[in-house]
């Protein structure tokens, strides 16, 4: 009886998505996000949905989020990166450092010097990693198991393990700062307008090849979705206001560099022929050989990327503190995995998304966040995240089983 | 036919892994719109005498020419500019890819700005599986959602798309209905009359007979007849590819009695 009215469920899902042409698995994570939050709006009084603290939901979930769209490459081609959390500390020290010790201390271009002598070093560090594992055929799990253990010592050497601070201040809005109300409806009309030329160009591009396209009423309904979702993201965002004032803080600086980051990384994921080589590698390594994908480029850059992803990861958390500790990203690379995973990434290569890792990134930290409102312990937080996990992949396997 | 240019010609080559020859010493030439059964036992180095000529190895030694031009090839890549396409017998498909992705693997198409064509490609892709199964629709699904001969068509429509002048097939039949079988044995039959040439792997000596032109029989990495179909019958082919006994009752080079085969 119960499994009879769950595969009705289950097909009502199936048939609502088919009919808006999603993906199953994305609403029903939708869903399960959805759910979290009307929970923890009732049992927080309301707190939980306040702008305040979605404001501040949005700006812990930067960091994670962001270097989850990495971690996605990296591990749908089958690899793993352990060393994110101690590489983010040793880029994040390595600004400060530069910014404090190097050049002169709030002088004008000690902020951008610093954040692209922290991009390089991220991508070649990173790299680096990428070139270990797929030159000499060492697994991504020790090779950047030594990393986690290698960087963090590496970004004592610099200080001698004192805490970098205070740090430049332009350089800090990066991390706390927000684009204000103006900005914020400009970015929000921008992104739709770009969201709404992309919908034009792929109808046209499959029209002008005698492809079916989609109902053009659901295609402007999606649209009109997408328009609604904006406009409560950026009045939500306006409508924490700056202390003692009725000016609206807007979208968060770090918020809009992981949407950004974000888009570009869905771009290179699904547009792109590197993105094509990571999923046909995670699907098939032979396959992709014989096919003249050279393993050694696709895991280098993929690791590279990851390392600049990581080192902008690195700008926001240490301006975000206005000092670079050693401690900074401790267990980080565990968030960022659980967020991919979670996500809907499968550890066993050549499935996942960007966006499930975002929303997966989204979905933990909403879970932290409304513990935290209500009071939970940090050690129960931990078990129940720990739940949470196992839960996503236990569904995540039961259906994969389902569709088959 | 052998006044003619060769469409491939190998000679004498050699590839070893570690102290083990897989190939010793082996000759090989396919003449345009032939098909030529590669014939041995489990182990005689069929597969990896083709994957030297496919580009997936590199040779230890010998020369390989294609229609008499010295060729090298380093990579897979190479091998396909050269006009060989090569359909393995694990058909080399990304199981999570849908079959436009995978067809054009390697080669996509690109817009002018340097992004996927991902409408371009799935135009191709449906004009070339027309070719080979009409009644085709799924090329939204991973191929992992395909049947066996439905995988099979979309290996073989990648060769297909990109006018290979070579084709490899590695037990391109094995994991076939007779249905499916005989959709690629009208398939071989009709790429030998555009001209080309296949050299295909098989363990199924009706099939060879059936198709190929001409048999070239391995044994322990080394050659040891090659002849026409018409010339010979299955026993002693066997007999080949068993014992590396000739026709005429003598043995292959390398191989001196019963005791060595």
């Amino acid at each position: 009886m119960a499994q009879k009215e769950s595969a009705k469920f289950s097909d009502k899902v199936r048939n609502i998505s088919s009919a808006l042409e999603l993906d199953p698995r994305l609403l029903s994570m939708i869903g399960a996000l959805l759910m979290i939050w009307i929970f923890f709006y009732y049992a927080s009084d309301g707190i939980f949905l306040s702008p305040r603290n979605l404001w501040n939901l949005s700006v812990q979930t930067s960091v994670t989020a962001l270097i989850a769209t990495g971690m996605v490459l990296i591990i749908v081609s089958r690899n793993i990166d352990l060393s994110v959390g101690s590489l983010l500390a040793f880029l994040g020290i390595m600004g400060g450092f530069v910014q404090t010790e190097l050049l002169t201390f709030e002088g004008t271009h000690s902020w951008w010097i610093s954040i692209i002598v922290m991009l390089i070093a991220g991508a070649v560090l990173g790299g680096a990693q990428g070139f270990i594992v797929a030159k000499f055929a060492i697994p991504a799990f020790v090779v950047t198991l030594g990393g986690l253990m290698f960087w963090r010592g590496a970004g004592w050497l610099f200080t001698q393990g004192r805490t970098v601070t205070p740090l430049d201040s332009t350089y800090s809005v990066l991390g706390g700062g927000s684009i204000g109300e103006t900005w914020s409806w400009i970015v929000g009309i921008v992104a739709f307008l770009m969201l709404s030329m992309f919908v034009i160009w792929k109808r046209r591009s499959r029209a002008r090849l005698g492809f079916p396209t989609k109902s053009l009423g659901l295609e402007i309904l999606m649209l009109a979705v997408w328009a609604g979702l904006i406009a409560l993201f950026v009045s939500t965002m306006n409508a924490y206001n700056f202390p003692r004032s009725e000016e609206g803080r807007g979208i968060p600086v770090p918020v809009l560099i992981m949407i950004i980051c974000a888009c570009v990384m869905m771009y290179v994921a699904t547009m792109t022929r590197f993105g094509r080589y990571i999923y046909g590698y995670g699907g098939n390594p032979e396959a992709a050989e014989l096919a003249g994908v050279s393993t050694l480029k696709i895991t280098v850059m993929s690791f590279a990327i990851i390392g600049v992803l990581t080192a902008i990861g690195a700008m926001i958390s240490t301006a975000r503190l206005n000092a670079a500790p050693l401690t900074i990203g401790q267990l980080l690379e565990l968030q960022v995995i659980a967020a991919a995973v979670i996500g809907g990434t499968s550890l066993a290569g050549g499935v996942g998304t960007i966006v499930g890792a975002l929303i997966g990134a989204v979905l933990m930290q909403s879970l932290q966040n409304g513990m935290v409102l209500i009071g939970v312990q940090s050690a129960p937080q931990q078990m129940i995240m720990a739940g949470v996990l196992i839960f996503a992949v236990w569904f995540d396997v039961y259906y994969q089983k389902k569709s088959r | 036919m052998s006044n003619q240019t060769p469409l491939v010609e190998m000679k004498n080559i050699h590839k070893n892994f570690g102290g083990i020859r897989a190939v010793d010493g082996m000759d090989l030439q396919l003449y345009p719109g032939e098909v030529l059964g590669l014939l041995g036992h489990n182990g005689a180095g069929k597969s990896t005498l083709i994957k030297m000529l496919s580009g997936a190895y590199p040779k230890d030694e010998g020369e390989i020419s294609i229609a008499g031009e010295r060729v090298h090839f380093e990579t897979p890549r190479d091998a396909k500019a050269a006009g060989i396409e090569t359909i393995y017998q694990t058909l080399a498909l990304a199981d999570n890819l849908p079959t436009p992705a995978n067809i054009f693997f390697g080669r996509e198409i690109l817009t002018k700005f340097g992004a996927l064509d991902e409408a371009a490609m799935e135009h191709a892709a449906i004009n070339v599986m027309k070719r080979l199964n009409p009644a085709f629709v799924k090329f939204h699904d991973p191929v992992s959602n395909l049947s066996g001969g439905q995988r099979q068509s979309v290996a073989i429509a990648r060769t297909l798309q990109f006018n290979a002048r070579i084709i490899i097939m590695d037990e391109p039949t094995a994991a076939l209905g007779p249905h499916e079988t005989q959709m690629v044995a009208e398939l071989i039959k009709n790429l030998k009359n555009e001209g080309i040439g296949i050299i295909m792997i098989s363990h199924d000596l009706h099939d060879v007979f059936d198709l190929s032109d001409r048999v070239s029989v391995m044994k322990n990495g080394r050659h040891v007849w090659t002849g026409n179909v018409a010339d010979t019958n299955k026993d002693e082919v066997l007999q080949m590819i068993i014992l590396g006994k000739l026709p005429d009752g003598s043995y292959a080079p390398g191989i001196t009695s019963e005791a060595d085969a």
